[in-house]
């Protein structure tokens, strides 16, 4: 086959996929001409990503709700409120950072589950339990708070979560060495397990894409990340936020897609009672996906409030939304059993560069929310019309 | 003017691939009672719908005379305005609402923009009254029982001017009392002047109110008899019911090797508490090794309901009596604890909870056991599409690649992709639900084929199926089920279409 004609019908088959990634690259590559190239500069990449953090491992555990067709609204205050419980764990106990962040992650399951008893086992709708639920802990993120305001947190090793970058080990040429090596290292790590997965393929005698195009493919994909930890190794390197973001897609991901828990839990989105016949049991997937919802809700808080130094009283204002609106943007659909978790961190990504570009551009703040919400109106009206092509 | 108050000529209507009526007509006189009698599938309800304006005109060929004139229905409103009601077997009302906002609703009773309330509840009163229905109109629909309900129905019809009703199969979910308080209003409404079609199964009571009876027989008139005339007796009706005879579809088994029991229920019941009543009722059944047992049955006869209580029972119906797999008793809990049994139980209805329509097929077969393509819960990806090409293969599934989404795929495919997930998992006992339903007769063939081939390779087959061709032209044995219990077991040699009919319209 041609290799035009076969790279052409990948893009085609694919085109929902790629369509969020054409999307990013638009938009960044508008903001960059716009901004005289200011909006590709280290620092506003570096400082953009980590802003995305919080609202991205939401996004994750957002898309999997959705994918089972639920909800969840009680992720922001959740956040806050846990981020709130950190800080004083940290100021007034005295609880070293080794033993807070696990505690906190062991709550944000909790919460997550009892949202899920709520839903799988009582059966009330998912909108309504979180809603109570985002009642619930937006009044207790001001009971504990409200003694003190803001609780400043003067823990460096914690603060460095959300501020803190990897050691640089070295400098070399301005550029940050460990950064480098990690960059490196991913890329090999990815083209390793590309050759393997090609080699698996080819001892069962599948057909695989033409040389050509897996070559191609590679060199896209490593040249991204080259770019990016390039970018970000020109600031100070790669941060302690965009490793934790990193690592949880990477879970998430090798979750939903290589695991028999993921298909079950794309097997319960996509039609509960097929699955349940299927000998699936959609109570306990209920309870897995809002558990982990909670876990990501704690990291989130630890992010937001490390990242902030401190907790305030209106921690986690609206964050559900933005992760909703995150994943919606990756693609998610609320019918079910569609949507990926790289979509959900692009979508957040997206969100961000919004942001970030319009910052840069000085746009005000009322114009900033009517363009989100377009972008966001465009990308389900997108992903509607391609899945009614293929239908 | 001729005293015809409908004629339907020459209808014929298509669907994709399936020619659902040919060339019917039918006919109804002024204030008669006419029966309208067919297999399941044999177009009776399309053509109701023909004439109710939901397959709109145009869509369909031929021409409907209503009084005389020709109709053109474009939507269920016009039927409704002609003087068409209809009455549906699951019935449209609305269980939270009271009586008279229901025998209202979409007709209300208004005073400019305004609902006139106190009117509303004046004109309920008296079209309860016509329907001998002594309830409060103010009482909610939930409140009563499934025969009152019907005659809610009734009264919503009569609210508007209804000339000619239309009710489909409309005792299947009433005992015997309230059936026979329905006939009789049937009767007295026929004195009224209001003519009736009526669906049903149950001939006893075709015999006992019908005038006249039409049967059908796939998607063609076969006659129409008279009551007058002495023509509708219950042999002449289930003789032109199932009429045609047995093609040769079938494939033949070359020897039957019949084992022991691997299955055996003894005393089986199954009680539905959103129902509030048995849809199981003291079956004992038995199915042996490499042995097909056919359940024949009409539809809601609980045939479905008991392959649901036996496959793990997921509806969570109340059980009782024995179970017993390869002679040990066993209580399934779950249905992960029935596949691990060895049941697998392919479904009547593919799209709504068979199959995952937006996956692809190598997912969909996997989807029951995912143990099979996987170690310490991680996926072998390519062991997947290594599986699902087998099956592509074996069961010779068409699609253009594994990629597939299921839901594009015609019918029969779909049918053999969920043939496909359950075949992967291993089971002793396949339980097959109408698995030839709405599919076209190669893939039948091709099916059929698959079964045979099944049994020879030591499983047990459960066919539950409304085709009276298939139960007779697949089956080793056959128990027949109405009103969820088992009404008669007979060897095939012994077997014909009338003896199953008879006993399943009992």
């Amino acid at each position: 086959m041609n290799y035009l004609t076969e790279a052409k019908q990948l893009v085609k088959a694919n085109i929902r996929d790629y369509g969020m990634y054409i999307a990013l690259i638009v938009i960044m590559l508008t903001f960059t001409i716009m901004t005289n190239g200011l909006f590709m500069s280290s620092r506003n990449i570096s400082n953009l990503l980590d802003s995305a953090g919080y609202i991205a491992v939401l996004a994750v555990g957002m898309t999997l709700v959705i994918v089972i067709r639920h909800i969840d609204l009680s992720v922001g205050f959740v956040a806050g409120f846990l981020g709130a419980i950190a800080a004083i764990f940290l100021t007034q106990l005295g609880v070293p950072v080794l033993v807070t962040i696990p505690v906190i992650l062991v709550f944000g399951i909790i919460v997550g589950l009892f949202n899920g008893v709520l839903i799988a086992k009582i059966g009330i709708p998912s909108f309504v339990a979180t809603l109570a639920g985002m009642l619930i802990f937006r009044g207790a993120l001001l009971q504990v708070t409200e003694k003190t305001g803001t609780i400043i947190v003067n823990d460096d090793q914690f603060n460095a979560i959300g501020n803190g970058f990897i050691p640089s080990i070295m400098q070399v040429n301005g550029l940050h060495l460990l950064s480098l090596l990690v960059g490196i290292f991913g890329i090999v790590l990815y083209i390793y397990s590309e050759l393997s997965n090609r080699k698996d393929k080819v001892k069962y005698g599948f057909d695989v894409p033409s040389k050509a195009i897996f070559i191609t493919k590679m060199a896209i994909v490593s040249a991204i990340i080259g770019y990016v930890t390039w970018i970000l190794a020109g600031y100070n390197g790669f941060s302690w936020t965009v490793v934790i973001m990193v690592a949880v897609v990477i879970l998430y991901h090798f979750l939903t897609t290589k695991t028999v828990l993921g298909r079950h839990i794309y097997a319960v989105g996509s039609n509960p009672e097929a699955a349940h016949l299927s000998g699936i049991n959609v109570e306990k997937i209920t309870y897995i996906v809002f558990g982990s919802m909670g876990m990501l809700a704690a990291l989130s808080g630890i992010l937001f409030t490390a990242r902030l130094q401190s907790a305030t009283t209106t921690a986690g204002t609206l964050f559900e939304l933005d992760a909703i609106a995150a994943a919606y943007v990756g693609g998610v659909s609320s019918a079910g059993g569609v949507g990926k978790v790289t979509g959900a961190i692009i979508g957040a990504v997206v969100m961000a560069s919004l942001s970030s570009g319009m910052n840069l551009l000085g746009v005000g703040i009322s114009y900033q929310y009517m363009i989100r919400g377009s972008v966001l109106a465009l990308a389900v009206i997108f992903d509607v019309m391609t899945r009614k092509q293929r239908a | 003017m001729s005293s015809y108050i409908l004629e339907m000529k020459d209808i014929s209507k298509e669907f994709p691939g399936v020619k659902a009526l040919t060339n019917v007509n039918f006919k109804v006189e002024k204030g008669e009672i006419h029966c309208l009698i067919g297999e399941n599938g044999a177009g009776k309800s399309t053509l109701m719908k023909v004439l109710s304006g939901v397959y709109p005109h145009g869509t369909y060929s031929g021409d409907i005379l209503f009084e005389g004139q020709v109709q053109k229905f474009n939507e269920i409103n016009d039927s409704v305005k002609a003087g068409i009601g209809i009455i549906y077997q699951e019935l449209a009302l609305f269980p939270d609402l009271t009586v008279y906002e229901n025998i209202f609703a979409g007709n209300e009773v208004s005073k400019g923009p305004l609902v006139d309330w106190n009117q509303t509840i004046v004109q309920a009163t008296s079209m309860l009254k016509k329907v001998k229905l002594h309830v409060a109109p103010e009482t909610l629909i939930k409140d009563l029982g499934v025969g009152k309900q019907q005659l809610v129905e009734i009264a919503k019809a009569l609210s508007k001017d209804v000339k000619l009703l239309i009710l489909d199969e409309p005792t299947a979910a009433l005992n015997e009392d309230d059936s026979e308080n329905l006939l009789d209003l049937l009767k007295e409404l026929k004195s009224q002047g209001i003519s009736c079609i009526m669906i049903s199964h149950k001939l006893k009571e075709v015999i006992s109110i019908a005038d006249k009876a039409t049967v059908l027989r796939d998607g063609k008139t076969i006659c129409t008899l008279e009551a007058e005339k002495g023509e509708i007796t219950e042999s002449v009706i289930i003789k032109n019911m199932v009429g045609r005879d047995i093609e040769d579809i079938y494939p033949k088994r070359p020897d039957k090797n019949i084992g022991d029991a691997v299955l055996k229920l003894d005393n089986w019941s199954a009680y539905d508490a959103q129902l509030g009543r048995h849809v199981v009722e003291n079956v004992n059944l038995e199915v042996k090794k490499g042995e097909i047992v056919g359940i024949a049955g009409l539809m809601g006869s609980g045939r479905t309901e008991l392959a649901l209580s036996i496959f793990g029972n997921p509806k969570k119906y109340k059980l009782q009596g024995n179970m017993h797999i390869h002679g040990a008793p066993k209580a399934l809990k779950h249905t992960s604890e029935a596949i691990k049994a060895g049941i697998a139980y392919v479904t009547e209805d593919r799209k709504g909870d068979g199959l995952f329509l937006l996956q692809d097929i190598k997912s969909n077969v996997s989807a029951a056991h995912l143990k099979g393509i996987s170690t310490k819960g991680v996926l072998n990806l390519n062991e997947e599409v290594k599986v699902g090409t087998e099956y592509k293969n074996s069961l010779y599934i068409k699609a253009s690649s594994l990629e597939q989404i299921v839901g594009k795929l015609s019918g029969g495919n779909q049918q053999k992709v969920s043939l496909g997930k359950w075949l992967f998992t291993g089971p002793k006992i396949l339980i097959l639900d109408e698995p030839t339903r709405g599919i076209d007769v190669g893939a039948k063939f091709e099916i059929y084929s698959i079964m045979n081939q099944l049994i020879n390779e030591g499983m047990s087959i459960i066919m539950i199926s409304s085709e009276l061709g298939e139960i007779l032209g697949m089956s080793d044995r056959i128990y027949v089920m109405a009103e969820g219990k088992v009404k008669g077991e007979m060897a095939i040699e012994e077997a014909t279409q009338e003896n199953i009919m008879e006993l399943a319209t009992q």
